[in-house]
């Protein structure tokens, strides 16, 4: 899409204000010539740049900015927070991880961490701005940021000693007729749209996936008054905790295993569904088709790390399945190939919010230590302890298996 | 596979049942069975009877020690835990509740058990705020009392 003139904005997360054109964009778009023009481009100069401010970037740069080092976050949405701001129900772990929290006010309890730390002068904070590329340079990692201010946008030239990428993940989509009509969601937009702008995304659901993010978000669509036809899930299992389940199923919201979606129908917007049931080999049931009446599909079918600034830095990039597809290759500081360039959360392998918020305060305090800000390797014993516990049931199976394949191609790049 | 697996709804057999002594002076029934990693019970717990051998254990409740306060109701994430006191032919079931219009005390509400069908009326008797999570507290014919995990107000 193009705003005011800008191709390949993100609309969704776009400011809406008075007078604004959208338009469609055909393909590739060109960047206008005026854009940066009658503004130089302005040198940061800082010791560890954090890209995305959700809880892994957050914890980074408040980690990274009290061990000593100056720090600048930079995240491309109005506010910090990431996915925590949408996210209403408490929290899992222990006190360390603020367990029995709401997501919601963990973002606020950073964000106070974040501003105390801002008003000693030892972060900055950049909303509303996107790093748009690694640029060559001999001694610092060299990135470009616009950062955009109302309708005029300006072009940071951002150099570093280390750089921690929470860039985070993107929603995967799932291939069935229909899936371009209006009313198919991501299940992540779904919970933007009621959790952080107040908008009911439509009045009855069927939603796919019987993960956590299925089974909370359905759980969520139910409290916003929103009527959940189903849950469908074609594994044989429920994926998501049994807990999160029950509170749906005593919502009388029934969850069916071994289920898919065939297609959506519709005229110009979602109207129905047709689901089926699968065999043992994950194979549609002739038959078994189902008609559900609804006008809104969630899809809450897992997540895709965002590697292209690891993939454009040169970091090298190991396709994972556990992780949820490619990452970069990091050792056990969140360090990857590239010397000074970490990564933390779901850019670094799919997980959840409180490991990713102690993945962040590895890669903050181990880049703090690498540029001898800090020499607090005990503290990241510490953290590597906690997180090893959050992994160690059968519920963490699968990050653990992520990670353990991740430190192997390390080793065998290492050597 | 177990059948919750499937279905996501738990049976009586797969949880910790109290006596009906231990009943009588009204316990918290934890109904979290899973190895996930969480502890907010574990601390919420005034007379430790709350325990768990690693943050990834299910926990588990020592009954004679419980004195049924309903603390760590409000304070399970998983919404997973529930108080249950029966005496004669009444019981007292005490749940978490995150649902608007707020349960008011005094007033009827639908009853309605792990599958989400409506079994009867109950009577709110209690109703108190922890966060955002509202800790109810019914009254209801005893024999629904293992039963009865969440409420409908009506409008």
């Amino acid at each position: 899409m193009r705003v005011n003139g800008i191709p390949n904005v993100r609309t969704c997360i776009a400011p809406l204000k008075e007078g604004i054109t959208v338009e469609m964009q055909e393909k590739l778009a060109e960047l206008p010539d005026a854009i940066f023009s009658g503004e130089p481009t302005k040198t940061l100069n800082i010791d560890v740049l954090i890209v995305g401010a959700g809880p892994a970037g957050l914890c980074a740069a408040i980690e990274s900015a009290t061990q000593g080092a100056s720090a600048l976050l930079v995240d491309e949405n109005q506010c910090v927070g990431g996915q925590l701001v949408k996210q209403t129900h408490k929290f899992f772990g222990s006190k360390q991880e603020r367990a029995g929290t709401r997501g919601i006010h963990i973002a606020k309890e950073l964000e106070q961490e974040l501003q105390n730390l801002q008003h000693q002068g030892k972060i900055q904070l950049m909303t509303d701005a996107t790093v748009i590329g690694y640029y060559e340079s001999e001694k610092k990692h060299r990135f470009g940021v616009v950062k955009r201010c109302e309708y005029q946008s300006t072009l940071y030239d951002v150099r570093c000693d280390a750089v921690v990428l929470a860039c985070g993940a993107m929603e995967n989509m799932l291939l069935f007729p229909g899936n371009d009509l209006p009313g198919v969601y991501g299940a992540g937009a779904v919970q933007t749209l009621m959790n952080v702008y107040g908008v009911k995304p439509g009045d009855r659901v069927l939603m796919v996936g019987a993960g956590n993010v299925g089974l909370i978000v359905s759980y969520q669509l139910l409290q916003a008054g929103i009527a959940v036809d189903r849950v469908v899930e074609a594994a044989p299992t429920i994926g998501g905790y049994n807990v999160h389940a029950a509170k749906l199923r005593r919502c009388g919201v029934p969850i069916l295993t071994s289920h898919s979606i065939k297609e959506v129908y519709g005229d110009g917007k979602v109207e129905g569904a047709v689901v089926v049931r699968l065999d043992e080999h994950w194979k549609p049931i002739k038959g078994s088709e189902e008609n559900v009446a609804c006008d809104t599909i969630c899809l809450a079918v897992g997540l895709t790390p965002s590697t292209r600034l690891l993939s454009q830095i040169g970091a090298t990039l190991e396709f994972i399945p556990e992780a949820g597809g490619y990452v970069a290759v990091h050792d056990a500081s969140m360090q990857t190939s590239v010397k000074g360039v970490y990564v933390a959360g779901d850019a670094s392998g799919i997980e959840e919010a409180s490991t990713a918020m102690i993945e962040g305060k590895i890669a903050g305090l181990a880049a703090a230590i690498q540029l001898g800000r800090s020499k607090n390797k005990k503290l990241l014993a510490e953290y590597r302890n906690e997180l090893s516990q959050l992994r160690a049931g059968p519920f963490g199976e699968k990050p653990r298996i992520a990670k353990e394949k991740i430190a192997k191609h390390a080793e065998v790049h290492h050597a | 596979m177990r059948e919750y697996e499937k279905t996501g709804i738990l049976s009586l057999k797969d949880l910790q049942i109290p006596t009906k002594k231990q009943l009588e002076k009204g316990v918290a029934i934890l109904e979290c069975v899973q190895e996930i990693p969480c502890n907010p019970c574990v601390d919420s717990c005034p007379v430790h009877a709350i325990s768990m051998k690693d943050i990834n254990a299910p926990p588990l409740n020592d009954f004679d020690r419980c004195i049924g306060c309903t603390k760590c109701v409000g304070v399970c994430p998983g919404l997973a835990i529930f108080v249950v006191k029966i005496k004669d032919d009444k019981a007292w079931v005490t749940l978490p509740y995150e649902f608007v219009p707020e349960p008011k005390k005094g007033t009827v509400v639908k009853a309605l058990d792990r599958t989400g069908n409506v079994r009867g009326n109950a009577l709110v008797t209690k109703v108190i705020k922890q966060g955002k999570t509202h800790v109810v507290t019914i009254e209801l014919e005893s024999g629904l009392a293992m039963d009865i995990r969440n409420i409908r107000v009506e409008v």
